[in-house]
């Protein structure tokens, strides 16, 4: 391979020349693939590692680690991933039911609504949102959000009951599944709304102009024309978002009182997740402890990368969409 | 001459109903940033004093009020550098990789595949990776390196996309003029495309420098805890301003939550300050400034 470079036109080749300058072209070549290929094996020495040491932790344990609720490795070394996964899921879930309707409205408001000089600086506003750090966020939620929610928590508690999710004895509200989704949806809104707004910007203009011309109403012709071409990249960007609210550890560790249960009932003080579980589990660990926290890993690891590849292949399948991504 | 006939009232009013779900919508997003940063600059000022960027919390007992951050803002600039050291040249150059040599192989193709399913490994997995392999399997401490390790795994895909889409804004002129005088490619890409797309390659740079000063996950299981200074990154405990604020805030006391109200205020002074510079450099260096 080293001998064969060529220019990324075709051009003469300049291997051939024996100029003392070309020296540094294979070195060169080498190393920037070398770099390449290191990130490769990071992905996969991250699989291998969090799987090897979490090997011991799954033999000791005296449970079935998929169909347990408790986690007790420490102590009696009866632990189980069911109901962490469950709490993941469903916070995720719920997050991405309030972030999507509203980011994409944001993203519109961005690329057809908002006036032109102004379209700029406001989006930049909602990128800051992604620049506030995750544990702020566990504070303001624990501080503000969770009083916040109490009473129409109970309000729809009170009148709405007999739907599942609103259903509850005792306490409601608190420390609740949908304080915790809430600060998920605010953290994720960011990436939807930013990935959104590019292809919406992207969606051809002859046809909008074609529809305007036609004497449709602004919403018509962001109907048939934006939303249309933007669906594609909306769905991707809202399962790159269900990734990373799966993945976000330090302001729902905050947030959820970290029981182990598995309940539909958001308004009551029952939740937890795989990373908050980590989060809050690690300091008093012991090495069993530890290895149980790795395999939970494990588990969010895999979660997160088959979502992830699903919303990679999506965008891929329209490439044009690629570069809004990241 | 035919008129143009008026739009119906029912569509009328619902191209209005639909503009005031768009305006609500980006109203409801403002919401809470604002409601943040009012609350994080309200409470935080309190303890905001050079007491609290001078002192470590060695000493200071559970209720006591004083104490400060300045351990934690030693590590996270210590940790956040080396981490930048380890994950700029790697990300640089898998973005020359991609755009240069690449051409669009398999290699390439699932490099550039994996580059983006890493932007989506959570910040928790990178820092238990860091944990199984640098410090159970082979047996080093806690340390300011080892949550950097973690971090940089968290920067690099945010680098090497931000500086391949740079790279590729380099017009193919300039490196085709480079050829044509005989300069080979390698010494094309150092000397004439890698500073041509330089300001834009920083600003990537420093954007992910700014979402990784914020993380708080992997630092758990790499840096973990201490409440005095430790200037050596590579020996022993660190602190981490994020850690800071997460250790604070779990606490049950007021003086110990007013602490952490001031670490996340520092904190976002930071990470905002780096987002700032960073869209100056762009805009600064922006085509459209006529540079």
């Amino acid at each position: 391979m080293a001998t064969n470079v060529r220019t990324r036109d075709g051009g003469p080749a300049t291997s051939r020349s024996a100029s003392r300058r070309s020296r540094g072209e294979a070195p060169f070549r080498y190393l920037s693939t070398a770099a390449g290929v290191a990130l490769l094996a990071i992905m996969a020495a991250i699989a291998v590692f969090l799987i090897s040491e979490a090997i011991p932790a799954l033999q000791a344990n005296k449970a079935n680690f998929f169909t347990e609720l408790t986690w007790e490795p420490n102590s009696s070394r009866e632990f189980g991933i069911a109901a962490l996964a469950f709490g993941t899921v469903l916070s995720s879930l719920l997050a991405l039911v309030i972030a999507t309707p509203v980011a994409v409205g944001v993203a519109l408001f961005i690329s057809h609504y908002a006036p032109r000089r102004l379209a700029a600086p406001l989006g930049y506003l909602i990128d800051l949102l992604a620049a506030v750090p995750s544990v702020v966020y566990g504070l303001w939620g624990v501080a503000f959000l969770v009083p916040l929610l109490r009473t129409p928590s109970q309000w729809l508690n009170e009148n709405l009951g007999w739907f599942p999710l609103f259903a509850g004895e005792g306490i409601i509200g608190g420390k609740t599944m949908i304080a915790g989704a809430v600060v998920l949806a605010i953290m994720i809104l960011p990436i939807i709304a930013a990935i959104s707004r590019e292809v919406f910007l992207q969606a051809p203009k002859m046809n909008e102009e074609a529809a305007l011309a036609l004497g449709a109403t602004r919403w018509e012709m962001i109907r048939m024309a934006v939303l249309p071409f933007g669906r594609p990249g909306v769905i991707s960007a809202a399962m790159l978002g269900l990734g990373r609210a799966m993945g976000e550890t330090i302001a729902v560790a905050l947030i959820f009182p970290a029981t182990f249960d598995i309940t539909f009932q958001i308004l009551t003080p029952h939740a937890n997740s795989i990373a908050a579980n980590i989060a809050n589990g690690f300091g008093e660990a012991n090495d069993i402890g530890r290895g149980a926290l790795i395999a939970s890993g494990l588990v969010l690891f895999i979660i997160t990368l088959l979502v992830n590849m699903a919303a990679r292949f999506v965008i891929n399948r329209r490439k044009e969409y690629a570069r809004a991504g990241a | 001459m035919t008129t143009i006939q008026h739009i119906s009232t029912g569509r009328r009013i619902k191209d209005r109903v639909v503009q005031g779900l768009v305006y609500l919508a980006f109203a409801l997003a403002v919401v809470p940033l604002i409601s943040v940063l009012w609350l994080v600059i309200s409470n935080g000022l309190e303890r905001f004093d050079l007491e609290f960027l001078t002192h470590s919390m060695n000493g200071i007992g559970a209720r006591d009020a004083h104490g400060g951050a300045y351990h934690a803002i030693i590590g996270t600039l210590e940790q956040v550098l080396l981490a930048s050291l380890i994950s700029v040249p790697i990300g640089l150059l898998t973005a020359i990789y991609l755009v240069e040599y690449g051409n669009g192989g398999r290699l390439s193709r699932s490099i550039s595949f994996f580059v983006d399913v890493m932007t989506g490994v959570p910040s928790v997995v990178a820092g238990l990776f860091v944990f199984a392999f640098w410090i159970l399997f082979l047996g080093f401490q806690f340390s300011g390196w080892a949550g950097a390790l973690a971090l940089s795994i968290l920067m690099m895909p945010t680098v090497v996309r931000s500086a391949e889409e740079m790279l590729r804004l380099v017009p193919g002129d300039l490196r085709e003029a480079s050829y044509a005088l005989g300069v080979p490619k390698w010494r094309t890409i150092v000397k004439v495309v890698l500073p041509t797309a330089f300001t834009g390659i920083v600003t990537g740079v420093m954007l992910a420098v700014a979402r990784v000063a914020g993380e708080t996950a992997p630092l758990l299981m790499t840096v973990f805890f201490t409440n005095s200074i430790n200037n050596d990154p590579f020996n022993g405990p660190q602190m981490g301003l994020p850690l800071f604020v997460f250790d604070q805030a779990a606490r049950p006391n007021d003086t110990a939550i007013d602490r952490a109200w001031t670490g996340a205020l520092t904190l976002i002074l930071i990470v905002m300050l780096l987002n700032l510079v960073a869209r100056l450099i762009a805009w600064w260096r922006s085509p459209a400034r006529g540079r």
